[in-house]
């Protein structure tokens, strides 16, 4: 056969691309400022944690005290913008005040159920074998009941309160996640750097450390950030039913259940706090959303 | 395929008893005792020792599960201790009033759901997907027990045209019109949800679908007809459907909240009641018969997706 | 009459002092099936693969997909264990499971990945992708950098600028070479490349090739090559070993086997290729047919379904590997079988 002819380069070293690195997370960076949609329901979140944490800066009363012969003022009544409650409470502050607690009990939850499911997720795929199989037989068994049903359940056997309806969401978004990183991590393991890796004689948690993590972050955030929508609106429900907050606490749900009785008086007061679940809970939604589309990168 | 379902069957019973453990120990986590409940307070040692052995809640807590799974696996909930009928029953009662409005809030939300995103999918990027998008991120949003309270300021309180609570009129009238006029607000409460998760799953299945080569290449050549839109619906619906009987399944579960709101006599109710009663018995039953449901309707979905989908191995 | 010993004969080749030895390798991955999802068969990835590895020399493993090559990579480099068989480098049995052990015969054996894609983490720069190797073995940051920077600088990447680069910012090519820097940090004796250019445009082969070449001068470096395009490994190979479902069929030095090959298997590899003159056009196809499936391989010779040679004795008894013809040549056909030798062990 006769010898191929073959090109024989000159042995000079060959340039890089023009412009500065771009990083994964540099081109995620520069596509959210793009997305108009997005920014603003940053803003909009940013304007009511705000809010919430200044609340008692920005609240022209004291949201606990109130008179019986000012309650259920309409909405533009001077001096209480936005109405009064059934127990004459200023409706504009206990909107602000309230928003500490639904956002803590929205948003705490799932952050610790981001950290213990990646943990438990990760350990998982990456285990594989009866690791695996006994975290995620585990996690089924949470996952077989719908989330309200086990948050109320785990709600009604604590009792009350702010702290339990944490305890219980926390419980109720770990499973979910859990499974997420588990599926990521083990698509991940299959790729060849990671063969790669093992190939240098790097063991296990260097691997993990160095190669796994960064690669397997960004779905599950991407993933529990959609669940922090579904978390505010499940912690003002549990409230509602009366198994987070308890009065005289300003809470949105639970501010909701008190004030149902007083839609036949004054129909529009009642509105209120559920307006602010919905703008908070959209916000998150648009902002997932986002970052989800602004994550998913070809590189 | 038998081995499959034979497989998925045998694996989700330590599935159902890991559920029965997690019922029996969280209500017996519960602070309070269930025997201060029932008896008077100043009721003397020896009665209250005895209604306590009597229950078995002198014994050791393994047993006690053990003892309490035997007779439910025999049909016995034991009583109510609010009304001392027996929980079964009243279960049987309230799980048929939940299911009506499950099912009639399943009907408007899928099909909302369908439409929606079927129509975004086919007009992707034009005005009409922006506005069936942000119709279903709307209703995933939406509190829907805030929803329902809306609802009834506007239907009930203001218009009054249609009923704020309940299943039956005031005035004891119960035909089918009634129920509908009953059912109709905390059905669209209800359907909220599951229309906005279901329109954005419909949208991108589709898309994935009318994305691909052979859609493409169809399109390319100007044969679109209705055939064409029948195969791409079908390829499109498996993952659509997997999710349908979820949703069927929370909308089961989890509608405490819109029957609470609406005063809607179904198991949710019940469970709201049972909580606040520190009704153990009935707060078990229900939690339990609830979960099991869930539990057995997703194993059904899983037998029907891996049915309809040929790309799932079934060895 | 040589005897048989097993489903590759005894072991070929003048033993001394070879860099790597490999011994009746066999692996087979289980297939599971059924409700309690049992093992059901099993894949005869590796099936008995005896073979040397002289210091200094190119070693290539053709074959068609699926004939176990990348499995015998990854066997080598010890990311998989075999099920039986063993693996001598320089002497010492390799096959320990203590985690030191394996460290330090990662210092010596390493490996350039097919899929220039996928074996980059993509969220690493590459000169951390490279150093990283150092980094495992204890050098600190500033020592690495260093390392990764010669290596880069070796396979001809300017350091400067790919140094902070990412993987997205890189041709196929270019990825290739880091690939290779990797691998030569830790100025390894032995190099496995497991199909390094076949993810790779025409052109770009060469220059990758060239490189190799060039490196394995310069560095002193010992190659295990595998590929399945058979034009790569004639122009770089100093000795070939041809597999088929999990065994050897031929063995020898390119030059004999490409211009004389034995094995009908062979045979018709080298006559499929299609040639640079379109004046010259195949009358038949050479093979025809699809490789048999590795869970349930042909009985006795593996390759007698497809060979228009087969005699009856081909169904009953895999033809061990045999010398034929005096120097480090070898075939497991019944067709030579009188002209074979029984090899000195």
């Amino acid at each position: 056969m006769a010898e191929p002819a073959l090109i024989h380069p000159p042995q000079e070293l060959l340039e890089g691309p023009a412009g500065t690195p771009m990083s994964y997370w540099k081109l995620v960076w520069w596509r959210l400022r793009q997305d108009k949609v997005t920014l603003t329901a940053a803003a909009v979140i940013l304007c009511i944690v705000l809010s919430a944490v200044l609340a008692p800066y920005l609240a022209p009363h004291n949201p606990a005290q109130g008179s019986i012969r000012k309650r259920l003022a309409p909405i533009g009544t001077p001096g209480y913008i936005l109405g009064t409650d059934e127990q004459g409470r200023d409706m504009l502050s206990r909107l602000l005040f309230g928003g500490r607690l639904s956002l803590t009990a929205g948003i705490v939850p799932v952050c610790i159920a981001l950290l213990a499911g990646s943990t438990m997720g990760i350990l998982a795929g990456f285990m594989g074998r009866w690791v695996n199989m006994l975290i995620m037989r585990i996690m089924d068994i949470f996952y077989a009941f719908p989330s309200v049903l086990l948050a109320i359940a785990i709600s009604g056997a604590l009792g009350a309160g702010v702290g339990n309806t944490i305890i219980a969401l926390s419980i109720v978004f770990t499973p979910p996640i859990t499974r997420v990183a588990e599926s990521v991590t083990t698509q991940v393991r299959g790729w060849e750097f990671m063969e790669a890796a093992r190939a240098s004689g790097a063991g296990t948690w260097m691997i993990i450390g160095h190669h796994m993590i960064a690669n397997v972050v960004a779905p599950i955030f991407v993933y529990a950030s959609t669940l922090v929508s579904v978390s505010i609106i499940l912690a003002s429900g549990l409230s509602f039913l009366g198994l987070g907050a308890s009065p005289p606490n300003a809470e949105w749900g639970l501010m909701l259940n008190t004030l149902r009785q007083s839609i036949y008086v004054n129909t529009w007061v009642p509105v209120l706090p559920g307006v602010m679940i919905f703008l908070t809970s959209m916000a998150f939604n648009l902002l997932s959303d986002g970052l989800r589309d602004a994550m998913d990168v070809r590189l | 395929m038998w081995s499959y379902i034979l497989r998925r069957l045998f694996f989700g019973i330590p599935t159902l008893l890991g559920v029965t453990i997690i019922v029996f120990t969280l209500l017996h986590l519960a602070p309070g005792d269930p025997i201060s409940a029932m008896v008077p307070s100043d009721a003397p040692l020896e009665v209250v020792q005895m209604i306590r052995q009597q229950m078995g809640l002198d014994k050791p807590l393994p047993v006690q599960y053990w003892r309490w799974l035997t007779r439910v696996a025999h049909g016995d909930l034991g009583n109510s201790l609010a009304t001392r009928r027996p929980v079964l029953n009243e279960i049987r009662a309230a799980l048929g009033n939940t299911f009506l409005l499950a099912v009639s809030a399943a009907c408007i939300g899928f099909t909302l759901g369908v439409v929606l995103g079927t129509t975004a999918a086919f007009f992707q990027g034009r005005w009409v997907d922006k506005v069936a998008s942000a119709v279903a991120i709307t209703g995933v949003s939406l509190p829907h027990y805030w929803v329902g309270i809306m609802l009834i300021i506007v239907f009930s309180v203001t218009l009054n045209w249609l009923p704020a609570m309940g299943m039956q009129d005031t005035s004891g009238g119960s035909s089918l019109w009634t129920l509908l006029r009953h059912m109709l607000l905390p059905s669209i409460a209800l359907a909220l949800i599951p229309m906005g998760v279901i329109t954005r799953m419909v949208r991108a299945s589709v898309l994935e679908i009318l994305q691909q080569d052979f859609v493409l290449t169809l399109r390319a050549k100007g044969l679109w007809s209705r055939t064409v839109t029948r195969h791409v619906m079908k390829n499109a619906a498996p993952p659509v459907l997997t999710l349908m009987g979820l949703q069927f399944g929370y909308l089961l579960g989890g509608s405490v909240l819109v029957e609470t709101v609406f005063s809607w006599p179904g198991s949710g109710f019940l469970l709201n009641l049972a909580i606040f009663q520190r009704d153990i018995p009935m707060l078990q039953g229900v939690i339990l018969v609830l979960a099991t449901f869930f539990v057995l309707l997703n194993l059904l979905v899983d037998i029907l997706h891996s049915l309809i989908d040929p790309r799932i191995r079934r060895t | 009459m040589a005897q048989s010993e097993g489903p590759n004969g005894p072991a070929p080749t003048q033993s001394r002092q070879a860099l790597l030895t490999v011994r009746a390798l066999r692996k087979y991955f289980p297939v599971r099936g059924g409700i309690l999802q049992t093992v059901q068969a099993q894949v005869k990835a590796v099936d008995g693969v005896s073979f040397d590895v002289q210091r200094g020399e190119i070693l290539g493993i053709v074959g068609e997909s699926g004939c176990g090559k990348s499995t015998l990579a990854r066997l080598i480099q010890h990311l998989i264990e075999p099920d039986a068989g063993e693996i001598r480098f320089a002497g010492q049995n390799t096959l320990s499971t203590s985690a030191s052990v394996f460290k330090a015969f990662c210092r010596q054996v390493q490996m350039v990945f097919q899929d220039p894609y996928s074996s980059l983490n993509p969220r690493m720069n590459i000169e951390d992708a490279v150093a990283f190797n150092a980094r495992v073995h204890g050098d600190s940051r500033t020592t690495a950098r260093t390392k990764a920077w010669e290596a880069l600088h070796k396979v001809g990447l300017r350091p400067e600028q790919f140094g902070r680069r990412y993987p997205h910012e890189l041709s196929g090519g270019q990825r290739q070479r880091v690939n290779i820097a990797r691998a030569l940090v830790l100025n390894p004796t032995l190099v496995i490349l497991d199909e390094p250019v076949s993810s790779l445009d025409k052109s770009v082969q060469a220059q990758v090739l060239n490189l190799l070449q060039t490196l394995k001068h310069d560095l002193g470096l010992t190659y295990l090559f595998i590929s399945h395009d058979l034009l790569v490994i004639e122009y770089l190979s100093d000795r070939v070993l041809v597999m088929y479902l999990g065994q050897i069929m031929e063995m020898g030095s390119t030059d004999e086997v490409a211009t004389a090959p034995l094995h009908p298997y062979t045979q018709a590899l080298f006559a499929s290729a299609p040639s640079m003159n379109p004046d010259e056009r195949l009358d038949h196809l050479p093979l025809l047919g699809d490789p048999p499936n590795p869970i349930n391989p042909p009985s006795g010779c593996r390759f007698r379904t497809r060979c228009p040679h087969a005699m009856e004795q081909c169904a009953i008894a895999s033809p061990p590997l045999l010398s034929v013809g005096g120097h480090d040549r070898y075939v497991a056909c019944y067709l030579y079988s009188d002209q074979a030798v029984e090899p000195a062990l």
